[in-house]
């Protein structure tokens, strides 16, 4: 018995462990700890400017909580200890401010992203514009309506003009990213961001109909911060110069 | 703190036990409780009538019972050859039919892609000669729920057949019957309750099913989207919503499954 347990991790460890690499073990104690909420957008960006917050204060560490901003507004709504909070769009972040979690004015829009056609590189597909993605026969993936993602496409459809019947509206953007990425889908909507972090196999096509679903990104160190004083240099980097350029790098817009 | 070891049957459970049981009991119901007191009861009955409700409602128990059927035509079979037939490896093969149980659903979601998506190893196959593409389809979300759910039926038919006398399989074969006929008449009613509780089990996990239904199926309403899809997304825009939706799926499973106990196992006795 012990060996067939033995066999089962060796079999699935690796899995697992790819399943939740994002996740940094915690070294504990030392100095203070920040721990910012942030879109699962800024995944790669926050990460690396994190490293930077790091660099810059020692015994500082900083611990991301990445996922989509709904999910990441009710953990806050339902008592999670974050200092600073990033959301995908504006609307999540007045949910949270309703909640008397963020003082009123206090979000500051700091990045903008907009969506594009995310196509396999190696699709056959031509696809140059929103209109294409109705021909009958393709299988195009979006995100739920529920999520800003998929709020985003429903507007910028709407603009086109055009009546998607979509295989799947997936739980989050990533989904649908990955959906491209494995070929299951011959196209999707995801956000510029994301199609630039899957360069390798993933082709972005820019629409002219995305400048009406333009998302803004808003951050604001929160009330009840247990560290306010790191909160607020931590959304003071983000808006640097230092975290715009790595935002542009990464393929937001300056506000 | 001691108390007496020996206690008759009759005496009180011992409180070293008692104890222990409740706490348990209590974390096993109150995240329940809490479902049912955050409830909107005001506004249940017109969130109910919602078409998007009855249509995930009814592709979950469609596809979980479909799941349910697959496993038990493969998982008994499976389970017998485990317990019945020495061969060399079977340790490995034992621990490789529990993977499903230990991986993240979503990453048997993705595996599921590799193997039966459309550029998957076998799924390339498929489309390329019978244009058949699972991704995205009802037969995905019940091959999601089959992969997930086959464990637990494996294992109770298993450890069914392990616990069976085999006295009663030899004495079959004495008396002339060939395997297939020992195992129609008289293995597999000698392990009826083991494999009705293995299916039960199996029927409830595919249900609650989410991560590799949502990675492997994706979410389409009536075609992909079962009710703890509909959940999750509603958790996305509307808790209450998803409460809703949360209550019709434990009501409906913990009817189902209480009609299933006492009629299939007797009152819930022997399982």
């Amino acid at each position: 018995m012990r060996t067939g347990v033995a066999a089962a991790l060796a079999a699935v460890l690796p899995l697992a462990l790819a399943g939740c690499g994002d996740i940094e073990g915690s070294r504990g104690g030392g100095g203070g700890t920040l721990t910012v909420f942030a879109a699962a957008s800024l995944t790669e960006t926050f990460t690396s400017l994190g490293k930077a917050f790091e660099a810059a204060h020692p015994g500082v560490r900083v611990r991301f909580n990445f996922g989509g901003s709904s999910t990441l507004a009710r953990q806050i709504a339902e008592g999670a200890p974050a200092d600073v909070f990033a959301a995908a769009d504006t609307a999540t972040m007045a949910k949270v401010a309703g909640g008397g979690a963020v003082e009123a004015g206090q979000a500051r829009v700091f990045a903008r992203n907009r969506l594009v056609i995310a196509l396999p590189r190696d699709g056959s597909a031509a696809v140059r514009g929103l209109r294409d993605l109705a021909r009958p026969g393709l299988k195009v993936v979006v995100c739920a309506a529920q999520v800003p993602c998929g709020a985003a496409a429903g507007k910028a459809l709407a603009a086109a003009g055009v009546r998607l019947r979509p295989a799947s509206e997936e739980q989050d953007v990533k989904a649908v990213l990955t959906k491209v990425r494995l070929g299951e889908a011959d196209a999707g909507l995801v956000y510029r961001t994301d199609a630039r972090s899957a360069a390798g196999e993933v082709r972005g096509v820019e629409f002219p109909e995305s400048a009406r679903a333009v998302n803004d990104y808003p951050i604001a160190a929160l009330d009840k911060a247990p560290r306010r004083d790191l909160a607020a240099g931590f959304v003071r980097l983000v808006r640097s110069e230092q975290g715009r350029s790595a935002l542009v790098q990464a393929g937001f817009e300056a506000p | 703190m001691r108390r007496p070891l020996r206690e008759g049957p009759s005496g009180r459970p011992p409180l070293i036990l008692m104890v222990p049981a409740l706490i348990g009991l209590a974390f096993l119901v109150l995240p329940l409780a809490g479902l049912l007191f955050r409830a909107p009861w005001s506004t249940l009955g017109t969130r109910l009538a919602e078409p998007h409700v009855l249509e995930a409602l009814r592709l979950s128990l469609v596809s979980a019972t479909l799941a349910t059927a697959l496993c038990l035509l493969f998982g008994v079979p499976l389970a017998w050859v485990l317990a019945r037939v020495p061969f060399r490896g079977a340790r490995l093969v034992r621990a490789l039919v529990t993977v499903p149980l230990v991986l993240p659903p979503v990453v048997g979601g993705v595996a599921l892609l590799m193997v039966l998506g459309r550029r998957g190893l076998a799924g390339q196959w498929l489309d390329a000669a019978f244009g058949i593409t699972l991704p995205f389809t009802t037969a995905g979300v019940v091959l999601a729920e089959t992969f997930v759910a086959m464990p637990f039926l494996v294992i109770s038919v298993e450890g069914a057949l392990r616990a069976a006398d085999p006295r009663y399989e030899e004495a079959a074969a004495t008396l002339g019957a060939g395997r297939w006929t020992t195992f129609r008449r008289v293995t597999l009613p000698l392990v009826a309750p083991g494999v009705a509780a293995g299916a039960v089990l199996c029927w409830a996990r595919a249900l609650g099913e989410f991560g590799a239904t949502i990675t492997f199926a994706g979410n389409f309403p009536g075609r992909t989207q079962t009710m703890p899809l509909a959940v999750y997304l509603a958790l996305e825009s509307d808790p209450q919503a998803a409460i809703v939706l949360s209550l019709v799926l434990l009501a409906v499973s913990v009817l189902v499954l209480v009609a299933l106990r006492d009629r299939w196992t007797g009152a819930g006795g022997s399982a």
